[in-house]
């Protein structure tokens, strides 16, 4: 039996403290399996980005269980979130590149974590992977260069560049046009599954939802999956 | 360290700011040169009399705090250390401020007269280091002959350029000084310094007749050389001995200090470089000078810390988003702070490079126009160095602590 690349139990969260303390999460259990691609949708303020920045170790875990890549999180030293962020891929809203470098320092930037990788292929790997995406032709512009969908797909590159397990990405298509939206969806389902990597993907983007092995649905902090293979495994 | 040098890639991205904070820095450094330079330039023309003294103690009064401020004592305490084992000879110098007249004058709004400090020695004796003095102090013989400082300040006259122009033809530039005529009989070079704007030097004989007020036995300074060999310490300890009178000491002293530094009855005796020591001391210590400086050099260092510290802030706020990213993505904070620091430190040092070129060629400008001994020196340049890096690194201190908001779970 493989290992999930995460396992929720009974997870809840709160904001704010004494009476404006608030639950965004009500007692989340469910699990990603290696190499799926899970879909969460749900309207805003429903805990969607909350759950994810959880998964992603940027938040600390309040309550139950939440395992990553085989680690508990849940009171987990700042130091070893840290090491694991590294293992995980991120893809955000807006592109959150690096202004000051160009396209393939802005993926050497993820590369450099990862200290197995010797320095004298970093900048070959950044460059091929900056051609998988399409922008072979682009590595050397700075990101105020490129458009919209060119720097998604720059972030997509740093995101995967060191093959991820789990790869996290919130709406990355809130900021494109319908077709380099999908585009940018296709380009990185693409490149997962050819990695083996498992997508955790929030969106509101219905046209994007073909994509998914399992769409699960959030609402007022509690989970809903529409297409469940309910723990098949285990 | 790191492949890429995002410190530098960050900074390079912003040229018009990069600039802005070079400016700053540079000027911040610039404004300190000069404060430690003029400083350095007091102390240094203050004591250049001193060290181109040919001698190894100095006898002098207990009154006398300074040059500018000499008090006279009987010259008997110094021909009774002639006696002393080691001391190879000895020589009065006579000091005194009169007002020499500018016989080039070309009338107001200009004054034609203004005071010189005339250095009274006896012709024979080898007093001054100066090769020039040497080589002209004969011409002291002759009644009424002085050896004219070509570095004095240009209101005494074109003096040197007379004097050679007159020399071909034989003819010497004449003045006068207390209203006595005297013959400028030749050249040499020692420099004006805050307390004298010129110099000029005679025989004692001369001297007196300059200065007709001042008694035949009192002297200013008491300059004793050793015989080669020498032990100096052995021999001021003879002088401790030997001279009649009380010996006194100052207490807060160290007693390294009061070897080479003490008072004996109505004589203080001083090793060389205590008699440096106490002309500093008198100008660090006891005027408004060194406090003047030393505070103008802690302005220019807090207006570059300020200068720094915005433009950090500034930087660090507009990447913001980007350090949230970076720890989002797995970089630790001491990353973050070190590319902070490191920007710091680009600054200082790129800061400095055009600071100290511009402080160079004011340093000529000041020496040019105020005939002080104002120069860059290897120590200057390393300590305003170190002085413009903490100044950076002070203003990154405060500024990291911006770093520490970027909260990776905000930019989801």
């Amino acid at each position: 039996m493989l290992q999930p690349i995460i396992a929720i139990e009974n997870v809840s969260h709160y904001f704010g403290a004494g009476r404006l303390r608030k639950q965004i999460l009500f007692d989340i259990t469910t699990i990603v399996e290696p190499g799926e691609v899970v879909i969460m949708t749900g309207p805003s303020g429903s805990g969607k980005t909350t759950l994810l920045t959880l998964i992603g170790a940027l938040r600390s875990t309040q309550s139950g269980s939440l395992k990553v890549l085989g680690q508990e999180l849940r009171g987990g030293s700042e130091n070893k979130l840290v090491e694991l962020r590294r293992n995980i891929g991120y893809i955000f809203q807006a592109h959150n590149l690096l202004n000051s470098l160009r396209a393939w320092q802005n993926v050497q930037m993820s590369i450099e974590l990862h200290s197995e990788i010797p320095a004298s292929e970093s900048r070959d790997r950044a460059e091929s992977m900056l051609e998988a995406v399409g922008l072979a032709d682009w590595a050397t512009q700075y990101p105020s260069e490129l458009s919209g969908g060119q720097k998604q797909r720059v972030a997509i590159a740093r995101a995967l560049v060191c093959n991820p397990k789990l790869v996290l990405a919130d709406e990355p298509t809130a900021a494109l046009d319908k077709k380099s939206g999908r585009d940018v969806v296709e380009i990185m389902h693409d490149l997962a599954k050819k990695q083996g990597s498992a997508i955790v993907l929030v969106t509101h983007d219905n046209r994007i939802l073909d994509l998914a092995d399992r769409i699960i649905h959030m609402e007022d902090g509690r989970l809903s999956s529409l297409d469940v293979t309910p723990l098949a495994n285990g | 360290m790191f492949a890429i040098p995002l410190a530098w890639l960050q900074l390079k991205r912003e040229t018009i700011r990069l600039l802005v904070a070079l400016a700053g820095i540079g000027f911040a450094v610039i404004l300190m040169f000069l404060q430690l330079g003029f400083q350095d330039a007091l102390f240094e023309s203050a004591v250049t009399l001193h060290q181109n003294l040919d001698g190894d103690i100095f006898l002098i009064s207990p009154q006398s705090t300074s040059l500018i401020a000499m008090k006279s004592f009987p010259d008997r305490r110094l021909y009774q250390s002639m006696g002393f084992a080691g001391v190879e000879s000895i020589s009065p110098i006579y000091l005194g401020f009169g007002i020499w007249k500018n016989p080039f004058w070309e009338g107001p709004p200009t004054s034609q007269t203004r005071s010189i400090l005339v250095i009274g020695m006896v012709p024979g004796d080898s007093v001054f280091l100066l090769p020039e003095v040497k080589a002209n102090q004969a011409q002291l013989r002759l009644t009424d002959v002085v050896l004219f400082d070509r570095a004095s300040r240009t209101e005494f006259g074109p003096i040197t350029e007379k004097f050679e122009a007159l020399k071909a033809t034989g003819g010497l530039v004449k003045s006068e000084i207390e209203s006595r005529r005297v013959e400028v009989g030749g050249l040499f070079n020692l420099g004006a310094s805050f307390g004298a704007d010129g110099n000029l030097i005679t025989s004692d004989l001369n001297f007196r007749r300059i200065f007709s007020d001042r008694k035949k036995g009192l002297i200013d300074i008491g300059l004793i050389k050793l015989k080669s060999g020498a032990d100096l310490e052995k021999t001021l300890e003879r002088f401790k001995q030997n001279l009649p009178g009380e010996l006194r000491t100052d207490p807060k002293k160290t007693t390294n200090q009061t070897q080479e530094d003490f008072v004996v009855g109505d004589v203080r005796v001083l090793s060389k470089k205590a008699f440096i020591t106490l002309e500093e001391n008198y100008w660090k210590e006891s005027t408004a000078i060194g406090f003047i400086f030393t505070l103008g050099t802690a302005i220019g260092f807090v207006v570059g810390t300020v200068i720094v510290y915005q433009i950090l802030y500034t930087d660090v706020t507009d990447h913001l988003a980007e350090y949230a990213t970076l720890k989002a993505m797995g970089y630790k904070n001491r990353y973050l702070l070190s590319v902070v620091f490191q920007e710091a430190i680009i600054l200082a040092v790129m800061g400095f490079i055009p600071g100290y070129i511009l402080s160079i060629g004011l340093y000529n400008l000041t020496r040019n126009a105020t005939a002080l001994p104002i120069a860059m020196t290897l120590n200057r340049a390393i300590l305003v160095l170190c002085l413009a890096i903490l100044m950076c690194v002070i203003s990154g201190s405060i500024a990291v602590r911006k770093v520490q908001d970027a909260d990776p779970a905000d930019i989801f």
